[in-house]
């Protein structure tokens, strides 16, 4: 059990930060989507009780809130991992075995198709249509870098490199 | 009127005046086009293609959306060649492949316009293939007045519409996308934890049985099957000009005699009428009106009767509640003086009583399942069910109503004015009480009962009344986005009213989703109409004159209105239910089966009274050891200022200060946790 004036006053201000970004944009209906683009640039995700706040505040029924949510592939809807890693599945990577990364990384993280997410919250997996660099098939892109040339071996090596940070780092922490 | 213009349809010559599209010109032609997505009283929407028609103007011809293309002059238009039938066809079966066709099982196998119109096109096979097999989704049956079955909906987005355009509630909408689209709740969430009123009008605009109301009819056979059971029913008002039609008849025909015969027939041991205790609703609703006029009390006073109008004032209105009057509606009085009353006079238990109530509604069987209409864990009325679903029992055992004699109701609770009678039209309830607070008022003899200014099916009816040298105001609504639309113009300082009817459905009960499917503005008309034509035939026009609401009074109910015994049963209160739209944060989790339900409005605010207590509460619950049996959320509201709301279970603390709050809100928790 959780102390629990701190932490409700913790999560009120939470949404004072959204509430923010909703004065920012005068409450305006009409500016929905940016309204929800800002949020999950802070948040990482749309968490349910921010799409509830957000449909009350601008007075709109929540499935509304909800259906753009899930109109757009941008919007999450559940937390991201720290490290984003894409997976691009255009017509080039794909027949160049895109989905042989897939397959290591799912197996290696125990993610499947309907979770993409580790538990820790380190990596989220995402297989994205084509991003636009075929010449560089087939790419994967980890943290906004982009790696041309994947294969399932160079991705676990920067995968095992990130791990192996993020221990250091615990570690140091824990001193 | 706008001056005539002309166009040609399939080589005739017709005039059109301000038509909004040509399907309304070709119709008025007398050519039924077929049309799924398209009603008159919603915004249009294109989506189906039935409605195609071919167009030839300046010289070039198109395919177009009869829906949504205006008329213009000189328009020449074919509704039927080869290549438009071709194209209808198509997207019948375009439709007809994502949607689950189990029709003979389903309830609306008899009015379902997808069928009608697929068979009026001769779809013989469906051509399309489902885009993968998927898995069947799972029905949500959640809520006590609707059930959803997603793998019939073809996305048609009638039910969206009427939710936020006719009601303004917005419930369900369109979600996801490409063959992913769904129409669902938020979160895809069971409906019954939503801002859903139950008012069911999705439901009746369905045109698939995506959206159903829920069907209680089999429990009722069961009652009637069970000896030891003696099953009584109440019939409401607005069921007996709608009925017939089931069976053939004209909308607005009052079938009431037949349908009981009919009741009799079914096993019924005495049949009721709901009007009697609308009769005695209007006892207590124009007392209570005439009270806090005289008592300087909460003006306007806004009418009870309709269980979907008050969930949306407790969910989305809540500071007006002391608005809204505290009479049950005359379902829940039937319950409750006929579960205090017949089991004496019929010398049976009061556990062996089954009240069955026939109401158009589905809001209704919501309402009858409301702790608060419970004695002992018993609802007091039993089963609700609807029109629709009195009329397919009538035709399950095998007898076609138009030939039944008819017969009378049971008295004493089968007699009734017609004031009770035209309660279920849009501005009965007004009407009524009107009747009655006139000759309070004016201390005579009220000889021209019809007050007309109420009646109809306009928008927002207002009047003004001139009674004992008063100027009474009044208006009547229907249609929850209008009741809001009125309830905005009262903040703002816009409008001001003495007393308010509200009544979710357009028109009123008469076309409630329990009624048979297919309303439109005319049969609503004649239906409201039926209602007026038995106003006159009634002996009595007035609630007041109905002398055995009178000696019900003298014998059970404390002897006249407003009376302590008629408080108790007759009369209600209101809960709070706006914490649904609120963010919620867990601060405590319980691991018990059973929890109560804890939430706590808090704000950013540094002296939020909210949040002071969400710490007190958070201490009661350890120190009564109760950590494990007890859910406690803080609800963060967007809407400011919050002010002190403090839910437990069903009981609702709010306003005030927090330190009288808290003492409260212990022995919610106490009594609350014991009770689990
Ligand atoms: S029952 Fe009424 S409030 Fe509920 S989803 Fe249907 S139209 Fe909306
Ligand atoms: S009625 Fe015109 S497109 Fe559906």
């Amino acid at each position: 059990m959780e102390e629990s004036i701190d932490k409700s006053q913790a999560l009120a201000a939470q949404f004072a930060a959204v509430e923010a970004i909703l004065a920012k944009n005068n409450h305006d209906p009409s500016r929905m989507i940016p309204i929800l683009q800002e949020i999950q640039d802070v948040q990482k995700y749309l968490s349910k009780d921010v799409i509830n706040y957000v449909a009350s505040a601008l007075k709109v029924p929540a499935s509304r809130v909800y259906g753009v949510a899930t109109f757009y592939a941008h919007f999450s809807l559940s937390p991201k991992g720290r490290h984003i890693l894409r997976i691009c599945d255009g017509t080039a990577c794909h027949v160049k075995k895109s989905h042989a990364t897939l397959e290591m990384l799912s197996k290696k993280l125990g993610l499947t198709d309907d979770k993409r997410t580790t538990d820790d919250l380190m990596f989220t997996v995402e297989l994205v249509s084509c991003l636009g660099t075929c010449g560089l098939a087939p790419v994967v892109v980890i943290d906004d870098e982009v790696h041309g040339q994947s294969t399932p071996a160079t991705v676990e090596a920067i995968i095992d490199d990130i791990i192996a940070k993020e221990n250091a780092a615990k570690a140091e922490q824990g001193k | 009127m706008a001056d005539s213009r002309k166009l040609t349809v399939n080589g005739r010559e017709i005039e059109f005046t301000d038509e909004r599209n040509l399907l309304e010109v070709i119709r008025q032609a007398g050519i039924d086009l077929p049309t799924f997505c398209y009603h008159s009283e919603l915004s249009i929407y294109g989506a189906c293609r039935l409605c195609l028609v071919e167009v030839t103007q300046n010289g070039r011809t198109m395919v177009m959306a009869a829906c949504s293309t205006a008329p213009a002059p000189g328009m020449v238009i074919q509704t039927e060649t080869k290549e438009l039938r071709e194209m209808r066809k198509i997207s019948v079966e375009l439709l007809l492949a994502n949607h689950n066709t189990e029709c003979p099982t389903c309830v609306r196998s008899s009015s379902r316009a997808l069928q009608n119109i697929a068979r009026r096109l001769g779809v013989a096979e469906v051509r399309y293939k489902k885009l993968q097999p998927e898995e069947m989704e799972p029905l949500d049956l959640s809520s006590p007045s609707l059930q959803r079955d997603p793998n019939k909906c073809i996305k048609c987005g009638d039910c969206v519409r009427v939710c936020s355009e006719i009601q303004g509630v917005g419930a369900i909408y369109f979600t996801n996308r490409g063959s992913n689209a769904k129409i669902t709740t938020a979160f895809d969430a069971p409906i019954a934890g939503t801002e859903c009123v139950n008012c069911g009008q999705c439901a009746a605009v369905c045109p698939t049985g995506a959206l159903t109301a829920k069907q209680d009819s089999p429990r009722v056979w069961e009652a009637l099957y069970d000896k030891s059971k003696t099953v009584v029913v109440q019939v409401a008002p607005a069921v007996r000009v709608a009925l017939g039609e089931h069976f053939g008849a004209q909308p607005g025909e009052n079938v009431a005699g037949k349908l009981v015969t009919a009741l009799k027939l079914m096993g019924f041991k005495y049949v009721y009428d709901t009007s009697f205790t609308a009769d005695m609703t209007i006892f207590e609703e124009a007392t209570e009106f005439l009270g806090r006029v005289s008592n300087g009390g909460t003006l306007p006073l806004f009418t009870s009767c309709c269980p979907a109008w008050v969930r949306y004032m407790e969910l989305y209105y809540p500071d007006m509640l002391a608005n809204l009057s505290s009479c049950r509606s005359p379902q829940a009085m039937f319950g409750a003086v006929a579960k205090k009353v017949l089991p004496e006079q019929l010398g049976v238990k009061r556990e062996d009583l089954v009240v069955v109530s026939i109401m158009p509604c589905t809001a209704k069987k919501y309402e009858a399942q409301l702790d608060k209409f419970k004695v002992d864990g018993q609802p007091e009325v039993d089963i609700v069910i609807t029109t629709d679903e009195v009329g397919r029992m009538i035709n399950s055992l095998g007898i076609h109503l138009s030939e039944l004699a008819p017969s009378a109701f049971d008295m004493p609770m089968g007699f009734a004015t017609g004031a009770g009678v035209i309660f279920g039209a849009s501005g009965g309830v007004m009407e009524a009480a009107l009747r009655y607070a006139a000759e309070k008022l004016e201390n005579k003899t009220l000889e021209n009962v019809d007050f007309v200014a109420v009646r109809g099916m306009s928008a927002r009816k207002e009047a003004t009344v001139h009674l004992g040298g008063m100027d009474i105001k009044v208006a009547v609504v229907h249609g929850l986005a209008q009741a809001k639309e009125l309830l905005e113009d009262i903040r703002a300082g816009r409008a001001n009213y003495h007393f308010v009817e509200v009544m979710a459905c357009p028109g009123g009960c008469i076309s409630g989703a329990g009624q048979p499917i297919g309303a439109t503005n005319a049969i609503r008309k004649k239906r409201q109409q039926g209602l007026y034509t038995a106003d006159k035939a009634h002996q009595v026009q007035k609630s007041q004159d109905n002398y055995l609401v009178t000696r019900c009074y003298e014998e059970h109910l404390g002897g006249h209105p407003g009376s302590h015994e008629a408080h108790e049963l007759l009369h209600t209160h209101y809960q709070n239910r706006g914490q649904i739209f609120e963010a919620k944060v867990p601060v405590m989790r319980g691991t018990a089966d059973k929890r109560l339900p804890v939430t706590v409005t808090v704000c950013d605010d540094g002296d939020c009274a909210g949040a002071k207590l969400v710490d007190q509460i958070a201490a009661h619950i350890k120190a009564m050891n109760l950590a494990d049996r007890v859910d406690l959320d803080a609800a963060v509201a967007s809407r400011k200022p919050a002010g002190l709301c403090v839910s437990v279970g069903d009981h609702v603390v709010e306003g005030g200060e927090p330190a009288a709050a808290i003492e409260e809100i212990k022995k919610a928790i106490d009594s609350g946790v014991a009770s689990l």
